[in-house]
């Protein structure tokens, strides 16, 4: 499916590179494939709405520029309105430098508020400072014992006095830290639903008892259309200060964030992705927007590329490219640009489309030194023409590189695959964009 | 044997009827008394259907179909429309016309029957454990139920509470031991101590994690090893706050376990579950039963008429 909507945000902006400049009318076709493609995201019917208006609003107000496709800029201005709905900037958390700084995670059942409780204690605990994990949730059979286990796996130590009421709990819990020199308490609140009205006013009054410094709202990033609502009834209820998006290793396109973002006004502040306790990232914006748009990390692609691609380099490649006439010697060319560019598999992770194209075959990056020293054993001739490679010059190849022949026969088949597949992705018009030297800043 | 007899519409209805107002206001405010198929009409019912989840593609359809059967329509008042509306919906909620909604499982002629629960994680698979357990224990057949998810912090505790307010039988292992092992022993001791039913817990797991999807190959393969018919269910529980993913979450579990039925949980809040309509058009995977809160008779067979008529 993210391909798909990959495929189909490509047609979309299709439809407008290479006309010249914007009408009403490209733009209004445009903006009605990406309402699609933001509704199957997920993001809420009312957020889409107001957001394609937004779009729509600066993009007829806008001059294309002669060094831009239209595509281009189509791209750039969704992806800044995204990226600015999204938040503009990351958002970290306050941890006071004195006192005790107290934490209260709240959310719908099975959002993942439990194992966020753990990796923020884990956080918290590696800037060095004396987390406290609360097992507040009272009513799911064994969640204090599941927080205690991952206390304990972690070693932050849980304060929990079993099932009684949880204002108690969260209250007695500040004394307990004060008294047991701990500067931050996390406080794990039971999963409710935002209409049950006697647990949302039992979360407000934690809150409020305990003074909570941050009160962070967890939601699953595979919520659908109703994300608005319940986020909207936490917010009410609790004003929550920052949201946590979980479970984004999933393939959902996470555009409930959006919804949220735009709805309520808090900044997203983590990522909690998976059950392992490290796996905890910051927030970035501009990534989900890339997501929701099912672009792939597209744009830091194209930044990457801008810092390291010889410009003159890139536009002979990306005429041969276009022409198909890309050969051996190009690829060595290549190899040793992409070489600057980082490792091989985090720059094919974000291009859209390569994932899929990919996603079977293992990425070795010791390969490139391989390849690198069997096209040194080519001569011209052959590497321009790699079609008059016969068994005897694969034998003497093999051998002058210190490869086996099977080496030698990969690479070719390899390369006849890469022909392919560029030639798939000159028809979507991606290497344009990204080889280009007209690359438009993304800042 | 009907085993489910405790549809409560008013259960459903609690948590939704706010939106459930608003959806009907929403429709009618604009189209009090006589209407006509014109595009503020379709417009509302495009942000009623996309607002519950239903995904753009089978809200275009249905709409497609509304307008078709709109157009045999002598009476077009916005009563008679939304009729129609409802109508469409329920014919979509049908894996095939002829087949009866009123799911009951053959477990007289299949004992022990094997109920395998998997899903991703977060959508309520050990609730729905025990809530099931109760019910069949409730229709007085015997059941055991197997802690497979030897993963999770506190699974094993999370389950044996929900086993002992049921009052089955529970298998459990220690954390972290081989989950098929679990399953195992659950279907081994279904066997031997002559249970009616075994009912399966399995660890949550996104559906885009390979080597997990490949373990619940191997527990399905264990399972049918002892018994060839088994597992005789593997309900797929979706969370019904979920939106578009959950088809693909559908068609990945698909892939490594042929899903028998669908389980929709926390119906009970304002979220519609609606991209069940998309799973069941393209996967053809009936709803069997949906969960409506925390409590352990807060399970309901699936009724497409009180589902539709919850809906708008």
């Amino acid at each position: 499916m993210l391909e798909d909507l990959s495929l189909k945000i490509d047609k979309a902006l299709k439809k407008i590179t290479g006309q010249g400049k914007l009408t009403e009318k490209n733009i209004s076709d445009t903006l009605r494939e990406i309402r699609i493609i933001l509704l199957d995201a997920d993001v809420n019917f009312r957020v889409a709405k107001e957001f394609i208006d937004k779009v729509t609003q600066k993009a007829l107000g806008q001059e294309v520029l002669a060094s831009i496709t239209p595509g281009q800029l189509i791209t750039k201005i969704i992806y800044d309105e995204l990226t600015e709905l999204l938040g503009g900037s990351n958002s970290e958390l306050t941890l006071n430098p004195t006192g005790i700084t107290k934490i209260i995670v709240v959310g719908l059942q099975g959002s993942g508020k439990t194992t966020f409780c753990s990796k923020l204690a884990k956080t918290i605990k590696g800037y060095g400072r004396k987390p406290l994990l609360v097992a507040a949730d009272i009513y799911r059979p064994a969640a204090i014992e599941q927080l205690k286990t991952l206390g304990e796996s972690i070693g932050v130590p849980v304060y929990s006095q079993g099932i009684i009421d949880p204002r108690d709990i969260a209250k007695s819990s500040l004394d307990y830290a004060k008294a047991n020199g701990f500067n931050t308490v996390i406080i794990d609140t039971a999963g409710r639903l935002h209409v049950d009205e006697q647990l949302m006013s039992e979360v407000a009054d934690i809150k409020k008892l305990t003074e909570a410094n941050e009160t962070l709202f967890v939601v699953d990033s595979m919520t659908g259309q109703d994300a608005v609502n319940s986020a909207k009834a936490f917010n009410e209820k609790v004003d929550f200060d920052g949201i946590v998006l979980t479970k984004l290793d999933g393939d959902s396109r996470g555009g409930c964030a959006l919804s949220i973002r735009a709805v309520v006004g808090k900044p997203i502040k983590f990522i909690s992705n998976g059950e392992k306790l490290e796996m905890m990232d910051v927030f970035y914006p501009d990534r989900l927007a890339s997501r929701i748009l099912g672009k792939g990390d597209v744009i830091s692609l194209v930044e990457k590329a801008q810092q390291s691609f010889d410009d003159k380099e890139a536009e002979k490649l990306e005429e041969k490219f276009r022409k198909n006439k890309f050969d051996l010697e190009d690829f060595l060319k290549q190899i040793r640009m992409i070489k600057k560019m980082g490792s091989l598999s985090s720059i094919i992770g974000m291009i859209p489309g390569m994932n899929k194209a990919i996603k079977n075959e293992q990425i070795d990056e010791s390969a490139l030194v391989k390849v690198e020293a069997i096209i040194h054993s080519m001569t011209k001739e052959e590497r321009r023409n790699p079609k008059i490679l016969n068994g005897n010059r694969r034998k003497r190849i093999s051998r002058g590189s210190g490869t086996s022949i099977q080496d030698v026969n990969r690479l070719l088949k390899q390369f006849a695959e890469m022909q392919k597949m560029m030639s798939k992705l000159n028809q979507k018009g991606f290497m344009n964009s990204v080889l280009s030297k007209k690359n438009i800043k993304f800042s | 044997m009907k085993l489910f007899k405790n549809i409560n519409i008013d259960k459903l209805k609690t948590g939704l009827n706010k939106t459930r107002e608003k959806i009907v206001n929403k429709i009618s405010e604009t189209f009090s008394g006589k209407a006509i198929i014109d595009e503020t009409f379709i417009d509302r019912i495009e942000e009623v259907l996309i607002s519950a989840d239903l995904g753009v593609e089978m809200t275009e359809l249905v709409i497609e179909d509304l307008k078709t059967r709109m157009k045999k329509e002598e009476d077009r008042s916005t009563e008679r429309m939304i009729e129609i509306l409802k109508k469409a919906l329920v014919s979509n909620l049908s894996v095939n016309n002829l087949e009866s909604f009123d799911y009951t499982p053959d477990i007289e002629s299949n004992k022990p029957f094997v109920i395998l629960i998997v899903g991703v994680n977060g959508v309520g698979k050990t609730t729905t454990v025990g809530k099931l357990a109760y019910n069949f224990r409730q229709s007085g057949l015997s059941v055991i139920i197997g802690a497979a998810d030897t993963f999770r912090a506190a699974a094993n505790e999370q389950l044996t509470i929900w086993a002992d307010r049921a009052n089955v039988e529970i298998v459990s292992k220690e954390k972290g031991s081989d989950p098929s092992a679990v399953a195992y022993e659950t279907v081994s001791k279904a066997i031997s101590q002559k249970h009616d039913i075994a009912i399966i817990d399995t660890a949550g797991r996104l559906h885009n994690k390979s080597n997990l999807m490949e373990e619940l190959s191997k527990i399905k393969r264990v399972i049918s090893k002892l018994i060839p018919h088994a597992p005789d269910e593997i309900f797929l529980v979706l969370d019904g706050a979920t939106g578009q993913n959950a088809l693909i979450q559908a068609q990945e579990f698909m892939k490594t376990t042929k899903i028998t039925g669908l389980i929709i949980t926390k119906l009970d809040g304002t979220a519609k579950g609606g991209v069940v309509f998309q799973i069941i058009k393209k996967l053809k995977i009936p709803v069997r039963y949906i969960g409506v809160g925390e409590g352990i008779t807060d399970l309901q067979n699936f009724d497409p008429v009180t589902y539709v008529n919850v809906l708008c």
